[in-house]
């Protein structure tokens, strides 16, 4: 696959080392190019990328607040159609909270109404811009400064909220699970996000070194073990056609993932065996 | 063209005319034959704009941001519950200098729950820098949406604005209106043109940026300087207004002021009813006249003030309380001008002020006993 030279979001940006999400988005307007504009839900990226008068954006960009990126992104969208302006990608970037919780209403509103853009959720799996507290895309287990692990507490004691499949039930065209760490397989889906006549929906898992706990050279690593071991799923939903787009060869332990992060440390070996048998149902049912 | 139609109509009417390329709405009561109207102006090819059906009034008015900031003339309109939904976004879409334009249909806050008129929701939104043009019929409904958007637009001023209309009062009560010509509204209000501040490919810009203590209270300066000085640029609006039109607008409407020895200060419909009893009081020698308050944002202070200094004592009638210190027009004018003023609660959650409760007002003007005491008008008890 060729990747486009041209890049769209600047370095110098304040993102931590080895930060995902920017690693992301990068992928993501290499393949959307120029002609695109850009919406972003308050939060880390939004944070790291427009600190005041710079900006990391080559492309338009426009924030308002944390919960309605999906509806100002809906505003943009009939604003550039009513200009005969149809041929502009307009791209939704926000993290998990801005998405699985604060932001659902705005995002399950935009997909029903059918605009033509493509929202991308950069999921770290807590809000990591307030220093890691638990969102509803926090996964089973974690430790999160709300949902600490402690004498009566393992951390966060419910599986991670399933809005791809959310997404999907809203009969959109076109809904994906991609990775940072496997760049192909995410910027094609983002090629089929754009090319598709109505809402797109990717749900990009994106490893955080400062809330998950490893060290920032890792990031890419950590991202792939979460797919090698089946604690993250690769698949697209094509009208509504379900395809997994990568099978690991060889699935490994759930453990060897967890072992590699600080917010799993404090997990008893009985509840890490429960996450792998979560893990092993879930990839029974998709014959992974 | 003059038609007996609602102030919802009249406003909807010079929607159309105005010719926005976006509407986000979401249906209250009494704002929903607004959303209506619109959106078969549009299903019937009258309106060529994009009709948004979001899923909320906070989508509504974060729709109507997106779509200001690619450059395009937007409109939205709400009530109450709706507006205090929106609260956040207004701050942002004023501080993202949006010249949006929408239509409040006023209506009580609850709780206890109420669909009926007071003022309380757009008051309570006094502080996030949209300018607040009251109505008190629907013509003026009709004629402060055209002008609303030339003031809001106008490059000194580029602040959003809100037009109301008291619900029901207004919104579902038919009168004439003189519907202007699409030619004259072309004439007054050519398509928006934006100048430095819209999403294009072709110009790449950020727009809504983090901004630190070095910048941001810059930002919030630059916004009370643009809010002072639409003053002029109203006044500007409202000439070139009457010169196509006809009608005749300030920041503040003078009824009987001249001679006045007390002098009632209010906005919206209610300035109806007191007009009807000045006349009355009028043609039997009493001294009595009005102020209409039309812009409360930005704070006409000086019209206010020439308009009532000479008058003995003023009455201000606020359809709003801020808890523990009374309306808040009334405040604002003791806060702003050396006056001899009463204030008055009244109509809160649609409780009707009949003619004889204007002249009570007056009576207690006339007659102060605590002019630091709010005083309500209408409470059961009190009768």
């Amino acid at each position: 696959m060729e990747i486009p030279e041209e890049e769209f979001l600047a370095p110098g940006h304040r993102g931590c080392a080895g930060c995902g999400a920017t690693v992301g988005v990068r992928l993501a307007l290499k393949m959307l190019g120029k002609n695109t504009v850009a919406v972003s839900a308050t939060g880390c990226l939004e944070v790291i990328t427009t600190p005041y008068p710079e900006t990391s954006w080559k492309i338009p960009w426009i924030h308002v607040a944390f919960e309605n990126a999906a509806a100002v992104a809906s505003g943009v969208e009939r604003a550039l159609k009513s200009q005969g302006k149809d041929d502009v990608n307009v791209v939704t970037f926000a993290g998990d909270g801005g998405t699985a919780d604060i932001g659902l209403q705005a995002l399950s509103g935009a997909m029903e109404r059918g605009h033509n853009l493509i929202y991308i959720c950069y999921d770290n799996e807590a809000y990591m811009n307030t220093g890691v507290q638990r969102s509803g895309a926090t996964p089973y287990g974690a430790s999160t400064t709300t949902s600490p692990h402690g004498k009566e507490s393992f951390g966060e004691d419910k599986p991670k909220k399933n809005i791809p499949m959310i997404m999907a039930a809203h009969g959109v065209p076109y809904v994906a699970t991609a990775s940072i760490s496997y760049p192909e397989d995410f910027m094609k889906k983002v090629k089929k996000a754009k090319e598709v006549d109505g809402p797109a929906y990717i749900h990009l898992h994106q490893p955080c070194t400062t809330g998950w706990g490893f060290d920032p050279s890792q990031t890419i690593e950590l991202g792939r073990l979460a797919v090698e071991t089946g604690s993250w799923i690769l698949y697209e939903i094509e009208e509504g056609e379900f395809k997994i787009t990568y099978r690991p060869m060889q699935r490994k332990p759930v453990n060897t993932y967890l072992e590699s992060q600080k917010r799993f440390k404090h997990l008893k070996e009985e509840e890490k065996d429960r996450i792998q048998e979560y893990v092993d149902q879930v990839c029974a049912e998709l014959k992974i | 063209m003059l038609r007996v139609i609602s102030a919802n109509r009249a406003l909807a009417e010079a929607v159309k005319l105005a010719r926005p390329k976006v509407v986000p709405v979401y249906p209250i009561t009494p704002q929903t034959t607004i959303s209506e109207y619109l959106a078969s102006f549009v299903a019937d090819g009258e309106l060529k704009a994009e009709y948004i059906m979001v899923e909320s009034e906070h989508s509504a008015i974060s729709a109507a941001l997106g779509a200001s900031g690619t450059g395009v003339r937007v409109f939205t309109a709400t009530s109450s519950q709706g507006l205090a939904l929106m609260h956040e976004i207004l701050f942002a879409a004023a501080g993202l200098r949006a010249p949006i334009v929408m239509g409040n249909a006023n209506r009580a806050l609850s709780a206890p729950l109420s669909i009926w008129n007071d003022q309380q929701d757009s008051i309570s939104e006094r502080d996030s820098g949209w300018m607040q043009f009251f109505a008190e019929n629907a013509q003026e409904a009709l004629d402060f949406i055209l002008q609303a958007y030339r003031i809001s637009e106008d490059q000194d001023v580029l602040l959003p604005s809100m037009v109301c209309v008291d619900g029901f009062i207004l919104t579902h009560t038919v009168e004439p209106v003189d519907i202007p010509t699409q030619e004259d509204v072309d004439k007054f209000l050519p398509p928006y043109q934006p100048t430095h501040s819209y999403l294009d490919p072709e110009h790449p810009m950020s727009i809504g940026t983090f901004t630190d203590p070095n910048y941001y209270m810059d930002a919030r300066y630059d916004m009370e300087i643009a809010m002072e000085g639409a003053v002029d640029v109203i006044r500007k609006v409202n000439k070139e207004f009457e010169e196509v039109f006809g009608r005749k607008y300030d920041l503040v409407e003078k009824y009987e002021c001249e001679d006045a020895e007390i002098i009632l200060v209010a906005m919206g419909s209610i300035c109806g009813t007191i007009k009807a009893v000045i006349d009355d009081l009028r043609e039997k020698g009493e001294k009595i006249g009005l102020l209409k308050v039309i812009s409360f944002r930005p704070f006409p202070r000086e019209d206010i003030y020439n308009a009532v200094k000479n008058a003995n004592r003023i009455a201000v009638l606020d359809k709003n309380i801020s808890m523990g210190i009374g309306g808040v027009l009334f405040n604002e004018i003791k806060a702003k001008m050396d006056v001899d003023a009463s204030g008055f609660i009244l109509g809160l959650g649609g409780r009707d002020v009949p003619p004889e409760d204007i002249i009570r007002i007056i009576e207690r003007t006339r007659n102060p006993t605590d002019t630091q005491k709010i005083n309500w008008i209408g409470i059961k008890e009190e009768e």
